[in-house]
This record gives structure tokens, sequence and C-alpha cells, in this order.
């Protein structure tokens, strides 16, 4: 392996750390560099957060070092990591949406009684200046869009000192936009000699962003792409070794997550219409307006935009989980939004939430009993009100195999199951049982490579048997590569429906941020 | 009603978190210890205590013993004690697991106290037992019940915190029920504001040859029956959803407001059975400012049983040994009453901190 003549700006050698059972970092050497973006790549459970928590002072280490500016420090707090110059943007917001941007900056800084207002304010133009962005220091945080918000929280993470900046996840929320723009910040930020770290599932965002690529498997740094080896040789045999790295020899055939599928022919009968919809909100803006679609039996109907334009919302009348106040929707001709969650379950109708672990499963109860969680009480499970564990554990069992859940046994809390294995849970329990329209609200949300390829293709398969499906996402390579049509909303509205094939990338952000409506 | 096998409900899901065969021994030894550790630590404090005031603790102990648990008497004192404490419980075994803090079982009880006490004595000359009994438990239940109504609809539609209405209507519930007692059901041939006395042959059949009655079996088959309900059940298992994460059952489809109220209605229910049971059985009257209060009593013991109803039944029995020999003891050893509390509060205590230690190693084991 290559390597520069430069000192690493913090270096972590042999860093280990177990919790109860794992072994999270196993001897892991990480330098970073100044100037550098540095990806981290891995695995839901390959040990990133560990590490970043680590560099971040949330973890302490059983053993190793960390050597920041060729001295051997400790860091035992977020204070500590701040004094040294290591700042961490994570994937939720630390800001208080209630407060004015330099509020929130002196929240972290302010002494007992003093505050020190224009100081703070002349810090915040200064790195605004840095990052090149416009920031207003009397804006409300609540008010910001997302993108903005991340741009705040780079500066607080920058606030003490900027030798290194750690980004965990930092897309997931944007815009193809927003992402462009937060690439440009991070290469200004690289050049000013910041050393970045950036925490990714994204492969395509790893090779876009990365300077140097280090992945993580197990616990363990199983390899590193120097910049040199980033720059020579071709995209996809880069991108095959990157996936080889993941997730080890056997399953490097990737193919960019693409779900093959023929299209689904339009004279299949409609399955399912939604009909000028619309949902008051607490606000003055409706939360859904006018929402119109109908899909087709086998048909796989995307749903993009940016998250919280209604989305959620939509699937939760169509599951019944909300009422409408406006409009109808009909499965199979039959008028279905009046009727309770239990009774479109009965017809068919499915919804998988994006909220696995807040409102998909209850996770002290067994595996088992989340598999029937929609039919407490009802045959076969139940008779006269009694349970009948045998025929749980029966269901249980084959739902576990069919769809590859890793768990122990079926009577684990399924809050021992990690992200993926839960998901899996989520999405076989829909779709067992004769599903004839199933919403999937993120399906792969967090997720790591390899279940999000089993999760689309579970999606595909079922499409394969008749079924409609509502794909909602705010990955656009998803959904084109899944869907026969994409909706965009935004606002409550859907501003677009278009054919799902390469190329509409622009398109889809350009209904997704409204700019084609006016 | 008998035990229940281990594999169901509850139990199995906290089983499941650790692997089966080892961990059984090791719960059995620590549920042991954990219920006699606190009650040891606990003496031995009181015992301190006893001696810093001058009195002889192997007596008083000797005493508590003797006259809550060895003499006849004070045994039958003790399972008499037991069976409203029992009925209370049964409602809170169903209300806080479901994540529903009915704190206003004393308000609840003391209502359908007073209307089972102003009823009984009418009622009582012109039926039999087999008619009375049935009668009072109904009203008693539909009191108690009731007077839930409100912050179980505040719950429910509005979602109001039911911690704060519950105490409410306590407060409401013991003024109100002596305004009941001192103008309306007030029995004009005594001099102390107090209903109508329940015949003493009209209360409660009484158990073989003893004082206890079947006020007892009332409560042992409504603790058991509530455990079989929440652990085995449909209904059951809806409640511990609620409770455990109301997001997850309102998109599994359920009812909440319907299941809301129907916790409200059941809780509140058996503490207005309980009281209802305690008046056909014990007191036969109800003096205005009534409050035994046994609804305080019962919440940590059912919080320490962890909603387990054979649990229940053991701390429930061992607080009322404690009360009814403390009583004596204390009158012994020339001690205000309330040192029966102190010790009942340090033994709380204890409990508390072992169920802590205990969490904490199972944490440590879990891997």
């Amino acid at each position: 392996m290559t390597d520069t003549e430069q000192e690493p700006s913090v270096e972590l050698v042999q860093i280990t750390k177990a919790f109860p059972g794992v072994v999270a970092n196993d001897r892991i050497d990480l330098s970073i560099y100044a100037g550098e973006v540095q990806i981290l790549l891995g695995e839901n459970g390959a040990g990133k957060s560990t590490l970043i928590g680590i560099l971040s002072g949330m973890v302490t280490p059983d053993s190793g070092e960390i050597i920041v500016g060729g001295e051997t420090v400790s860091i035992r707090s977020p204070r500590d990591a701040l004094n040294l110059g290591i700042g961490t943007v994570y994937q939720h917001s630390l800001l208080v949406p209630t407060l004015t941007i330099v509020d929130n900056m002196l929240l972290g800084t302010a002494k007992w009684f003093s505050i020190d207002r224009a100081a703070a304010v002349r810090r915040l133009d200064e790195l605004s200046e840095l990052l090149d962005v416009e920031i207003d220091p009397g804006a409300i945080v609540g008010q910001l869009s997302l993108g903005e918000r991340q741009q705040v929280e780079i500066i607080r993470a920058l606030w003490r000192g900027q030798r290194a900046l750690i980004l965990d996840e930092p897309t997931s929320m944007l815009t193809p936009q927003g992402v462009q723009a937060l690439g440009a910040v991070l290469r200004r930020l690289a050049g000013q000699g910041i050393a970045i770290v950036f925490i990714t599932h994204k492969l395509d965002e790893a090779l876009d962003f990365g300077d140097r690529v280090t992945v993580l498997r197990r616990g363990r740094n199983v390899g590193e792409l120097s910049p040199t080896a980033m720059t020579d040789g071709n995209i996809s045999d880069l991108k095959g070794h990157i996936i080889e790295l993941i997730f080890g020899s056997s399953e490097s055939q990737h193919g960019d997550s693409t779900t093959e599928r023929d299209h689904v022919p339009d004279e299949q009968e409609v399955c399912l219409r939604v009909e000028d919809v619309g949902l008051a909100g607490d606000g003055p803006r409706p939360l859904l307006e006018a929402i119109s679609f109908e899909i087709r039996r086998g048909e796989i109907f995307g749903i993009a935009g940016i998250d919280g334009n209604g989305q959620k919302e939509l699937a939760e009348v169509i599951a019944g989980q909300r009422r409408l106040d406006h409009g109808q929707i009909r499965l199979d001709d039959k008028p279905v939004h009046s009727l309770s969650v239990a009774a479109r379950q009965d017809l068919g109708i499915r919804y998988v939430t994006d909220d696995r672990h807040g409102e998909g499963t209850v996770g002290p109860l067994s595996v088992a009993l989340n598999t029937v969680l929609k039919r407490i009480g009802q045959r076969p499970f139940w008779r006269r009100g009694n349970i009948r564990h045998a025929l749980i554990r029966e269901f249980a069992d084959s739902l576990i195999s069919e769809h590859d859940v890793r768990t122990p046994h079926e009577q684990v809390p399924i809050s021992t199951l990690s992200g993926g294995n839960m998901q899996k849970v989520v999405v076989g329990r829909e779709l067992a049982m004769g599903p004839r329209v199933v919403v999937f609200n993120k399906p792969t949300y967090g997720l790591d490579v390899k279940t999000i390829k089993a999760v689309l293709a579970r999606i595909v398969a079922q499409s394969r048997q008749g079924t409609a499906a509502i794909l909602i996402s705010t990955e656009l390579n998803e959904l084109i590569s899944t869907c026969d049509r994409i909706a965009v909303m935004h606002r409550g509205r859907i501003t677009g429906i278009i054919e799902s094939k390469p190329g509409i990338e622009t398109r889809l952000g350009e209904l997704m941020t409204g700019a084609a409506v006016t | 009603m008998t035990m229940l096998p281990s594999s169901s409900g509850v139990e199995a899901d906290l089983e499941a978190i650790v692997p089966a065969t080892e961990s059984r021994l090791r719960k059995r030894v620590n549920t042991v210890l954990m219920a006699v550790l606190p009650v040891i630590a606990a003496s031995v404090v009181g015992a301190v205590l006893l001696g810093a005031l001058g009195r002889d603790p192997i007596s008083f102990y000797a005493n508590v013993i003797d006259h809550g648990l060895i003499g006849s008497l004070g045994r039958q004192e003790s399972l008499i004690r037991m069976a409203p404490l029992l009925l209370i419980a049964a409602g809170l075994m169903i209300a806080f697991p479901a994540g529903i803090w009915n704190l206003g079982t004393d308000g609840q009880f003391v209502m359908a106290g007073v209307v089972v006490a102003a009823v009984g004595p009418e009622l009582a000359p012109r039926t039999s037992g087999w008619v009375l009994f049935p009668i009072l438990f109904a009203i008693g239940f539909a009191v108690g019940a009731a007077w839930s109504i409100v912050p179980a609809v505040m719950k429910a539609w509005f979602g109001m915190n039911e911690i704060i209405t519950t105490l409410m209507t306590t407060f409401l519930g013991l003024s109100f029920s002596a305004l009941l007692v001192k103008e309306y059901f007030d029995d004009p041939s005594t001099t102390v504001p107090q209903t109508k006395v329940l015949a003493v042959s009209d209360r409660l059949p009484k158990l073989f040859d003893t004082r206890v009655h079947v006020g007892l079996v009332v409560g042992l088959v409504a603790v058991l029956g509530v455990h079989y309900m929440m652990t085995r059940t449909a209904f059951g298992l809806r409640l511990r959803i609620v409770g455990m994460n109301p997001a997850a059952a309102q998109h599994a489809g359920m009812n909440m407001k319907a299941l809301t109220l129907s916790i409200f209605l059941l809780s509140s229910g058996f503490a207005g059975l309980a009281a209802a049971v305690d008046i056909a059985g014990v007191q036969g009257v109800v003096r205005a400012e009534w409050n035994p209060s046994f609804g305080f009593t019962v919440i940590p013991l059912v919080f320490l049983a962890r909603f387990h109803g054979p649990s229940v039944i053991a701390f429930i029995g061992a607080f009322a040994v404690l009360s009814i020999g403390g009583e004596s003891a204390s009158r012994k050893a020339d001690l205000p009453n309330f040192f029966v509390l102190v010790l009942v509060a340090l033994m709380l205590l204890f409990l508390a901190v072992s169920e802590y230690l205990q969490a904490k190693s199972a944490k440590a084991h879990m891997t």
C-alpha cells in the first residue's frame, strides 16, 4: 500500500473495543490526513459507529492509542475531542430547532454567566466564509432546510478547531442537488487542510467524494484504497474490489444493486385507485392535496420526494392509520377508505412502515409474536381469545427461513435483531397471507447493500405474482431501477408522474424541489 | 386455578433474553435472593433503629411473626387484610402493564365503599346472601369504574396525562364521599357521621371455622385470573402492547380508544370491588373521612412483583403479616404504629435496590 510522506493528522493505532459478546473494533489502525476525505465503508455492524464514537469521545477504547499531531492523547469526552479540533456531524441533529443559529453555537461554548454573542457572530462569519456558504446568525434553526441545517452542523463541529471533521452518513436526508452542494463544501474544507472522515453505505458517494477509502468488516480494518489506487484503474473494477472488501470474497457480483425486471403489461387491470385524496394538517397548508393515481396489478409504483413532503401521510391514509378528509381510495373498485386497518389488511392492503423500531415492532416481544402483531386475536393464531403458541411458532419459523432472517430462534426479543433482520421480519409479515397492494415506506433506509438487494428483490418477486406495490423512497437509483412509474411529491402534492428509465434523475430532482411547478 | 406453565407470556419474553437452561436455575436463585435479602437487610436496619430507641429488636420481630403469622387470630387478621389489597392489585396488574398509571384507586375505593355501605343495609333485610353479595359486588365494581370515567375519556380522546387526572379524582372522591356520608347516607341513630351498619349476620360468609371471609377467595381468583388474562389471551397481549409501544398498537390497527377505556374501567372497577368486599366482609359501615389508603400501599408491591400474579399474592401476603403483626408488636414495644411503615418502607427500598442490582447483572450476562 503506497502512502503519502505526510504525517497523519489523526492516527488510530491498534484500537480495540469490545462490548459484551461482540468485538466492535478489533485492533484497528486508521490514519487520517489533512486535506483528504477519508471514506469509511462497511456493512451495518461492521464497527464504523464505534470507531467514530471513539474519535468523538463518546466511546472509550479498551486498548490502543490515539495520536493527534504526533502526540498520544486520550479522548474521554466529546469536549476533549472538540478541544483537539475533532468535530462530528451526527446523523441525528444536535441543534435546538427553536433557537437561532448563533444561540445554538453558544450552547456548547458559553461560560456560566457571560455570553459573548458578538464574538460568536464573528466566529460564525469566519466559518461560513470557510465553507463558502451564506449563514444568517439570527435565523431560527427549525426554519432552515435540511441542507442548510447540515451546514450549521458542520460549522458547529468546526467551532473549536479545524483539525478533523467527521460526518456520519451525511447524505441520507439530502436531495441530489443538496448532495452536490455538500460535496463542494467538503472539497473546500479539505482544501483548507482539514482532515475529513465520511461514513457512508453508498458506494457511488464513496467514489465521488473520497480521496482514500477504508473498509471495515466485522470490527477489523480489512483494506484501504490509497489516493493513487482511487484515481488509477477503472470505476467498475474499483467498485468490484470495494464490494469484495465489504462483504468478503464471495459476494462480488454486484451490478449497481439494480434489480432487472420486465415492464408490466399495461393491459393488467387496475388494482388500487387513489382519487383526489386530501388531508388537512394542523398548519395552514394541507398535508395532502388532490392526490390521484392508479396502480395496476403487478406494478411497482414509486413515490419520490424529500422526506416530509407528505409521503408518510399518504402511506398512512392508504393503510388506514389516518382518516382522509377528502377524496376516496378504491381497491378493485370497492371503496376502502372508511375501513379499519384490520379490515384493509384482510382485503390485502399492507403497509411496511418506515419506522420499524418505533411502530413496526414491539421490541421486548419475541420475533414470533411480532410476526403476528397485526393478527392478534385472529384465527388461526388465536382461538376464542386464547393464544396458540405452536401455530405462531410454525408461522414465524417459515417466515424466518423464507426471508432469511438471521436470528438464534423465533423466541428472542425482536429488539436484539439487527436493523436489517428486523426489516426482513416486518416485510415478511406484510407479504404473508395474500397481499394485494403493499405500501413500502423507505424499506431500505439504514440497511447495508446486501440487505437492500434482498429487500428490493423481494418487492420485485412479489410484483411478478401480481401484487401491486407502492415504493416510497428518497433513493433515486433505487426507485429508477425498481419501479415502473415514479410519482414525485412536493408539499403534499404530486408534482409529476413519469415513466421510470435511466437518466431521469435531474427531472426527478427538479420535481422534488418543486422547481417544475410554480 | 393452577400456576401457569412458565412457557407463556411475560415470562417467556423475559427468559428468552438469556439462553434457556443455565439461566433458568440462576433465575430461580435470583428470584429467591431478591425476595429474601431485602427482608433481611430491612430487618437489620430496623433492628439498629429499635436498638437506638432502646427497644429489644429480637422480641419486637418475634412479636411481629407471632401476631401476624403464627398466632391463629393474627394469621386470620392477615388473611382478612389481604382480600381488598389483592383486588386492588388485580386492577393495577391490568393498568400498569398497559402503561396507564391509574393512581386514583383510593378515590375509586372510597367512593365505591360509601355507596355499598349505603345500599347494603337497605337491601340486606329484603334479600338473601346469594342475591345480596353479587349485587353489592356489582355496585362496587360499577361505582369504582364510574369514578374513573372522566380521566379515561380525557386520556382516550384528548391524550391528557392520567397521572394528574386520577390523582385529582382521588381528592375529589375522598371529599365527595365524606360529603355523601354526612349529608345523604348518614345514619340518624348515631351521633358520629357514618352510614347505617350492615348487620354482622348479613356480612360475607366465613371460610371454614375462621373469621376469614370469602373475599379472600375472590381476591385470589381475581389476581390469578388477571394474570392468566394478561399472559395468555389476545386481549391481555393487546393491553401489554399498548403499554410497551403505543405507536405499534396504533400501527397494528388496534382500537386505542376502546382499549384505553376498558383498561380504566377494569382497573378502577377492581378497586371498587375491593371496597365492596371490605365493606361486606369486615367493616359493615363507613364513617365520614374514611380512607385506608390501600391503593398507594399496593402500588409498590405490584411493581416489585413485576405484575406477576403468584408473586403479587406472595408480596401482599408478606405485607399483610407485617402490618397486622407490626401493629401489635408496636403497641407492645410502646412505639407508634408508624414504626411498621418505617419497616415496610425500608423493605421496599432494599427491594428496589436488589431489583436494580439484578437488572444490572442480567445485562452483564447478556451476551
